[in-house]
């Protein structure tokens, strides 16, 4: 329980009668790349609005590195190293990518509060964020109005700003959605390269990406956990091929 | 950027320091009045325009340090930097306390809300006879002395609310390009996101419901003295939607914008008055066209915003 | 004070609440399938009187001059609704800009066609004069308007919960994507919840102006309350509409009644601690 980066403990959350999330339980150790995989509406993103604090549980418990979360707000879990990315992309549309940037690298340091200078004038804010971009090669883009981005550019930023808080935590939700298989690549590529000290939750449909990017995979059906372990383990396990075939 | 729109305004500002000796009695008054009204106005655009916030109560923050001033104007016989600071304090009280209220909602919610309260300060304005004089309004607020400096004729007058506004102006263009400035932007974009970046929205929101009610409050301060009259209604529903109207008219977002509608709403009005009484069929006219034909407004348009 | 004060007082606020319903309740089912903040909402209610005073003067029915107030600014909400909010789908500020316009709009008018003089609506000699009730003594019109309320919110009540038309509205504010991904008409439900809506207000309008009287600023005077019981309420929800109105009536009324120098204050405070408990309102969603 001590060496652990994210813990659930019996994770519930309903929605009428519908319990979207049943009971999960998991744990995910530093440095580790897991992927959470299901078929739709198997409660994979309804999970992630729990770890992530968008969304309060019915029940059970989330720590993180060790601190019990379960009642935290979302701003306080990405304080304690908690980032996350949309499935949706949800940046921010009439800022330039460079601002969207500054966003996410000041979102911890007191200087957000700072209401007399312009944030022009402090360079140090400006390099972090233009090394962000750069981690996913998009500084060109800088002045770049968001919403005249292309898709696939949309989520390369997406996973900027996710990065540049500098979190110990990521979770990726659908990196790949609506990427073209070139693009997808561009973006495995990218992932394979992130920092091995971050702990990686990631929720991907592409199976291949899912597969050739974890050491551990979460399988989820009905918002329960049906298996759960090493990546080749889990694709031997009958139960699973059973759903993915079956579906 | 910064550079130049800040060089555009000093030119605005002194042309128009020039330019007031020469003007008649008239334009001048409505040019003083455009001045204090297009503080109003920009507060009302750093929460609208720039957080994201639509407020129909503003013009109980404007009220409230109005009728501080001609409180203390007039029963305490209080002088300028007394009644400034008073007017200022109670504005900021105020949108302290109404802004707990307010800001747990959001959308539509906020602006209901808004609404009500702003309603409160006009009800009390209304009712509180003892303190407000209420529908009597109070009435004899003299014009300020700064020291030495006598402010009563309409050109010295003027010049103290062209610093004033000028200095207000340049105090919310600092904070909209700042890093909290830029934080109030990312509200507007994206609430969820800014909480998964790790902002606390509530504060960050609160802090400008607070700030824009202390900019408002002193709009309303130079308002007492500028009319020497205050009365509920000037805390009325109509005052907090010709101020939306202001916003929606010159550009949220733009902060001069709203300025520069402020003006354009001050002049139609007093223009249109002289010649139909039909002021408001033709403020609502200019709503709908608004909306219509240009939603970022006068600016918004000309620097080619999209809304 | 004694118990005759506070039995008038307690049925004076009810029967204030039971005006605020009419006009709240329309104003909720709008907010609930729409979300749209209607400024022009006070608008109907003033219209409304205005039409029903002049039909009920002309023909001397005030029957006729309730269904005629109805009807038409009905009508009225429904041509704002088609032909100018429609387009602006989505865009709250637009939305609510729009209806401020036509609000002033609409206060204008009615000073162009009125004049600035406050009138009353007359109101039939079976509704005037006094009843007595296990000892105490009522107003027959006050007692007239609560029972049109209670007709009013009843028919909305078996309306909503026993018809199809009912359950589609329902559906509507619970979540409107879904409900047009069901098959449900929308727009066509939003369009006729926007006229029925402006048609209560407009009908309360006319019953509001047989003891409140009609007048130029009407419109604004009333909104805020409607407001606040929406608010305190919970938008869409007609229990809310029901519980809210009385609250606030009875707020409202005793307010007046035992603190006369802070009577918006009276309503500000309930407000407050609803929304300090419960931000979405007491019956409200959110």
């Amino acid at each position: 329980m001590i060496n652990h980066a994210l813990h659930l403990d019996a994770v519930c959350r309903a929605f009428g009668g519908l319990q979207a999330v049943d009971g999960v339980t998991l744990t995910v150790h530093p440095g580790e790349r897991r992927a959470l995989i299901g078929p739709n509406g198997a409660g994979k993103t309804t999970l992630f609005n729990l770890i992530a604090g968008a969304m309060p549980l019915s029940s059970g418990r989330i720590a993180l590195f060790g601190r019990d979360v379960t009642h935290a707000p979302a701003h306080r879990r990405a304080a304690l190293g908690l980032a996350r990315t949309f499935q949706i992309t949800n940046l921010f549309p009439d800022l330039s990518v460079l601002e969207n940037c500054l966003l996410a690298v000041q979102a911890h340091l007191p200087v957000r509060f700072s209401m007399f200078r312009p944030v022009g004038r402090y360079p140090a804010l400006l390099e972090r964020a233009r090394a962000a971009l750069q981690r996913l090669e998009l500084e060109k883009l800088g002045d770049a109005v968001v919403r005249n981005l292309s898709h696939g550019e949309q989520r390369q930023l997406e996973i900027a700003l996710a990065l540049a808080g500098q979190p110990r935590v990521l979770l990726l939700d659908e990196p790949t959605a609506g990427l073209s298989p070139a693009e997808s690549r561009l973006m495995a590529g990218l992932l394979r390269r992130l920092d091995p000290e971050i702990t990686v939750l990631m929720i991907e449909h592409d199976m291949d990406i899912a597969l050739e990017l974890s050491d551990m995979v979460t399988v989820l059906h009905y918002g329960r956990v049906i298996a759960d372990g090493p990546r080749e383990q889990v694709k031997a396990d009958p139960q699973v091929k059973e759903i993915y075939l079956g579906a | 950027m910064i550079a130049r729109r800040a060089l555009l305004a000093a030119v605005a500002v002194v042309v128009l320091a020039a330019v007031a000796p020469l003007l008649p009695a008239y334009p001048l008054t409505l040019l003083t009045q455009a001045l204090i009204v297009g503080i109003l106005a920009m507060s009302l655009d750093v929460l609208l325009g720039y957080t994201g916030l639509s407020s129909l109560g503003h013009a109980a923050y404007f009220g409230v340090g109005a009728y501080a001033v001609a409180i203390m104007a007039t029963e305490k016989q209080a002088g300028l930097v007394a009644c400034l600071a008073m007017g200022v304090l109670l504005a900021a009280a105020t949108a302290a306390v109404f802004g707990l209220l307010a800001i747990r909602a959001t959308g539509s919610y906020f602006l209901m809300i808004t609404l009500a309260l702003g309603m409160v300060i006009w009800g009390l304005a209304f009712r509180w006879v003892s303190l407000t004089k209420g529908d009597n309004g109070i009435a004899g607020v003299p014009r300020p002395s700064l020291g030495p400096l006598d402010l009563s004729g309409p050109v010295p007058f003027f010049y103290f609310c062209l610093v004033s506004a000028a200095v207000a102006w340049a105090l919310m263009g600092l904070l909209v390009v700042s890093p909290f400035g830029l934080g109030l932007r990312g509200i507007r974009g994206s609430e969820t996101r800014m909480q998964a970046l790790g902002y606390n929205v509530w504060l960050h929101k609160y802090a400008a419901f607070v700030i824009s009610g202390v900019f408002a409050g002193f709009g309303g301060t130079l308002w007492a003295y500028y009319n020497g009259f205050v009365s509920p209604n000037d805390v009325q529903l109509v005052t907090s939607v010709e101020t939306l109207l202001m916003v929606a008219l010159g550009g949220p977002g733009t902060l001069i914008g709203p300025a520069l509608g402020a003006g354009i709403i001050v002049f139609l009005k007093n223009f249109v008055s002289v010649y139909t009484k039909r002021w408001l069929l033709i403020l609502g006219g200019v709503y709908i066209g608004v909306i219509l034909f240009a939603p970022s407004g006068i600016v918004g348009t000309l620097r080619g915003r999209r809304r | 004070m004694s118990a005759e004060f506070w039995i008038a007082q307690s049925f004076n606020g009810i029967s204030y609440g039971a005006l605020l319903f009419l006009l709240a309740s329309g104003l909720s089912l709008i907010f609930g399938v729409m979300r749209i903040v209607n400024l022009a909402h006070g608008s109907y209610f003033m219209l409304g009187g205005y039409v029903g005073l002049t039909v009920a003067l002309r023909t001397k029915s005030f029957t006729l001059a309730c269904v005629a107030a109805a009807v038409a600014i009905g009508l009225v909400g429904v041509g704002m609704e088609r032909f100018f909010l429609r387009r602006l789908q989505g865009q709250v500020l637009g939305q609510v800009l729009m209806t401020i316009g036509f609000a002033l709009i609409f206060q204008d008018l009615a000073l162009l066609i009125w004049g600035g003089d406050p009138y009353t609506v007359p109101i039939p000699a079976l509704l005037t004069g006094t009843t007595r009730l296990g000892g105490a003594v009522f107003p027959i019109y006050r007692i007239f308007i609560v029972g049109v309320a209670t007709v009013v919110g009843l028919a909305l009540w078996l309306v909503l919960d026993r018809t199809r038309v009912g359950a589609m509205i329902r559906a509507a504010v619970d979540d409107a994507e879904m409900a047009q991904g069901v098959g449900i008409n929308v727009p066509r439900v939003s369009l006729a919840v926007f006229a029925l809506g402006a048609a209560l207000a407009a009908l309360g309008g006319v019953i509001g102006g047989g003891f409140l009287g009609v007048y130029p600023g009407a419109d604004f005077e009333v909104l805020p309350y409607a407001f606040v019981v929406v608010i305190v309420g919970g938008l869409g929800s007609l229990p809310g509409a029901v519980a809210g109105s009385l609250l606030v009536g009875l707020l409202d009324n005793f307010g007046k009644a035992l603190f006369p120098e802070l009577s918006y204050f009276t309503l500000f405070a309930p407000m407050a601690l609803i929304l300090a408990i419960r931000p979405t309102g007491l019956f409200g969603r959110g």
